[in-house]
């Protein structure tokens, strides 16, 4: 083990996926020349060449489309956007095309495409810029969506989405980027399957179930709440799709009381599915009505404070906690 | 309907220098994290909004993308709310919701500010289009970069204009990089004006760095349009001498080729023009350049004091799912109550924000096994 960036768990990832398969390239905005927007993708240009180290114009559209038909006929691109709001843009590809063709086809093309980039406010950037898109994806049958939230997620998730012959949406978080945490050594081959929660901490007293950027704010509420003699769990699903309903119900069977932590807005919301699911397979496992800490159901404002008031915050969870707790 | 009038050199040049210094001191308060989020500036392009905002009615529409400060101070929004906006206070022009990439200015018919790229020019297609509706002479000026024109939304407007003769002109601010990207890697064509063709309008190359030759130019287009409506093409080629945006270095660049463009200035060349034909002395010129540096200070001071918006804000100007509509900016003075939802924007998590039932949790009943 090492300490590495999560930017560099990912660049590693890449590096390994695209040396060790010849079907592999990397496409997107500013990731050849440039180094990626946010240098995930640094150095990749001078060690694989300009014809696996794709720049692109700004045509999300266009070479996402561009990407599904070549994974049509054999190759297995990774598709950058430089932020998730900007997959807007290629909404139709991503989710008309990609996810359709393998049914559609009566299952005769498969669709090795992997989507990756980073999701979810940042900070300060506005309505246009700080989409959350898990809740929008998820709704779609025919695609993957896994939520890196420690380097090492980032490097074994994306490995798998890479060798997977289904469309990925690998959904980063830009804030996670510079942060640093334990990976296996390079010559490991770390590949995390799709599907498998973690626990992070281990608890008695309530299930907080959390992903992406949600987990370290889950985690300070869980520290805050140790204080106050609240003994929390705190999951993180990794995936959102598909989800790891066991280790969902396990914990909530242990602790029988719910809170989840969604970076996404409320209404339809990845947590709505999760609250379903849960009162619909072990209702009698609850204690308490379970509850949610989204984002609220406005579009991003500017503004810091504003801002602050509308995203998910540790300060909100512990008030979610000992609200049913 | 009033006929184009010509706005006065001098006072443009003033409008030129408000802008330049309105963005250097931008780039300070950036710095002095006053401000946050992304923010591009337009320094080296003022020719290009100055030049076409003079050929321009008032009442004509302007749109355009992210990099947006200089549209709006074109267009008589004040260094004030402009400054206010990027402090994100509610006395900025997007009341301190938008930030840099989105101000918006309804009274002075500026419709923003957008941050997708390509994704402003349908709108522009459909402000052109509501002109020709009710049978206005208004013309609409939609700005973007060499960037945008390689998006689907953007073909898909010009040809939309081009099929309905819409009054509006694309103004392509090409200066030759999108991010760290050149126009020679982003686009198949030798030239950006060549776009126009394939749809059926006018194109025009223009010397973005020459306010005269962009106002005379989009003068005649403006003209035309007037007469009979259509739409039209300009590639604006000019230069920004910053990075792309504040963390950007722009080492892909190199200094000699920004220092080339330095040597047109647009404001040197104007304030050279207009001293040339005896229109403008160096004292009237200090005298213009202090003013526009005092408006710009006194916008900071401004942006310092004023208020942040309040909570409320975040639901008032926003529709949600249960009915309860947003208001529009003119109504909004008047409206004294606020949704009752405003009460899960402070900071607290509550089942109500949650698109749930607004049933207070502790009167739910609960069944238990
Ligand atoms: C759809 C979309 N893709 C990518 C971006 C990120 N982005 C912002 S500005 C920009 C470059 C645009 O360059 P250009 O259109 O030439 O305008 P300039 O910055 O030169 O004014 C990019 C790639 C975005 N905002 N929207
Ligand atoms: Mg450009």
């Amino acid at each position: 083990m090492r300490e590495i960036t999560y930017r560099q768990a990912l660049n590693e990832a890449l590096a390994e996926e695209i040396a060790r398969d010849p079907n592999v390239f990397l496409m997107g905005e500013e990731v050849a020349e440039y180094n990626g927007a946010y240098k995930v993708s640094q150095g990749l240009l001078d060690r694989f060449g300009a014809e696996r180290i794709i720049d692109t114009p700004i045509s999300e559209n266009g070479f996402a489309g561009l990407g599904i038909g070549a994974a049509m006929v054999g190759l297995r691109p990774i598709v950058e956007f430089m932020t998730f709001s900007f997959s807007l843009v290629a909404f139709d590809q991503i989710v008309n095309n990609a996810p359709n063709m393998l049914t559609m086809s009566g299952g005769q093309f498969n669709i090795p495409i992997t989507f990756r980039g980073p999701n979810g406010p940042a900070h300060q950037l506005g309505a246009t810029h700080s989409h959350a898109t898990e809740c929008l994806y998820a709704n779609v049958p025919g695609l993957k969506i896994c939520t890196p939230a420690t380097p090492r997620d980032a490097k074994g998730l994306l490995k798998t989405a890479i060798r997977d012959n289904n469309p990925v949406l690998v959904l980063e978080f830009e804030l996670f980027y510079s942060q640093k945490g334990q990976v296996e050594d390079e010559d490991v081959d770390l590949l995390i399957p799709l599907g498998e929660a973690a626990t992070r901490r281990e608890g008695s007293d309530v299930t907080i179930i959390s992903y992406a950027q949600t987990v370290p704010m889950a985690l300070a509420a869980a520290e805050q709440l140790a204080g106050e003699k609240i003994n929390a769990e705190v999951i993180d699903l990794r995936s959102i799709k598909p989800l790891d309903w066991p280790a969902v119900f396990a914990s909530v069977s242990k602790t029988h009381r719910v809170v989840i932590a969604e970076q996404d807005r409320p209404f339809c919301g990845v947590g709505a599915e999760i609250t379903y699911r849960i009162q619909q397979e072990i209702f009698d496992e609850l204690d308490a009505p379970i509850q949610r800490v989204a984002q609220e159901d406005v579009p991003m404002p500017y503004n810091e404070r504003l801002e602050q008031a509308v995203l998910p915050n540790t300060e909100k969870i512990v008030a979610a906690v000992k609200k049913i707790c | 309907m009033a006929q184009p009038e010509q706005r006065d050199e001098v006072e443009m040049l003033a409008m030129m220098l408000l802008i330049r210094r309105f963005e250097e001191r931008a780039s300070q308060q950036y710095q002095a994290q006053k401000i946050g989020g992304f923010c591009h500036l337009y320094i080296g392009q003022e020719a290009v909004v100055a030049g076409a905002v003079a050929a321009t009615r008032p009442d004509d529409y302007l749109i355009t993308a992210y990099r947006d400060h200089a549209h709006a101070l074109a267009r008589g929004t004040s260094a004030n709310a402009c400054m206010a906006e990027l402090f994100g206070k509610v006395t900025g022009c997007s009341r301190g919701l938008g930030g840099s990439m989105h101000f918006f200015d309804k009274a002075n018919h500026m419709y923003g500010g957008h941050a997708i790229v390509g994704a402003h020019v349908p709108l522009a297609a459909g402000m052109a289009f509501a002109s020709k509706y009710r049978k206005e002479d208004r013309v609409t000026l939609c700005f973007f970069g060499d960037g945008a024109i390689n998006q689907g939304g953007f073909h898909e407007a010009l040809n939309l204009a081009g099929l309905f003769k819409l009054p509006v002109i694309f103004i392509c601010e090409n200066n030759f990089f999108a991010m760290g990207t050149s126009v020679k890697r982003s686009t198949s064509l030798k030239e950006i004006v060549d776009r126009a063709e394939g749809y059926d309008m006018p194109g025009e190359v223009v010397d973005g760095m020459s306010f005269r030759e962009v106002r005379d130019k989009l003068g005649e287009i403006i003209a035309s349009i007037r007469k009979d409506p259509h739409p039209a093409f300009v590639e604006a080629r000019t230069y920004r001498y910053r990075g792309h945006s504040m963390s950007d270095p722009a080492s892909y660049r190199t200094k000699e080729e920004l220092e080339k463009y330095r040597e047109e200035d647009p404001i040197t060349r104007l304030r050279a023009q207009l001293s040339r034909e005896g229109k403008l002395t160096n004292e009237q010129f200090d005298k213009l350049d202090k003013s526009a540096k005092e408006q710009v200070m006194a916008s900071v001071k401004f942006a310092e004091k004023s208020a942040e918006p309040p909570l409320e804000d975040l639901y008032k100007y926003t529709y949600v799912g249960d009915g309860e509509s947003g208001v529009a900016f003119e109504e909004s003075s008047e409206r004294t109550t606020v949704p009752a939802r405003k009460t899960s924007a402070r900071g607290t998590a509550s089942s109500k924000n949650n698109g749930d039932s607004a049933e207070p949790v502790a009167t739910r009943s609960r069944k238990k096994a």
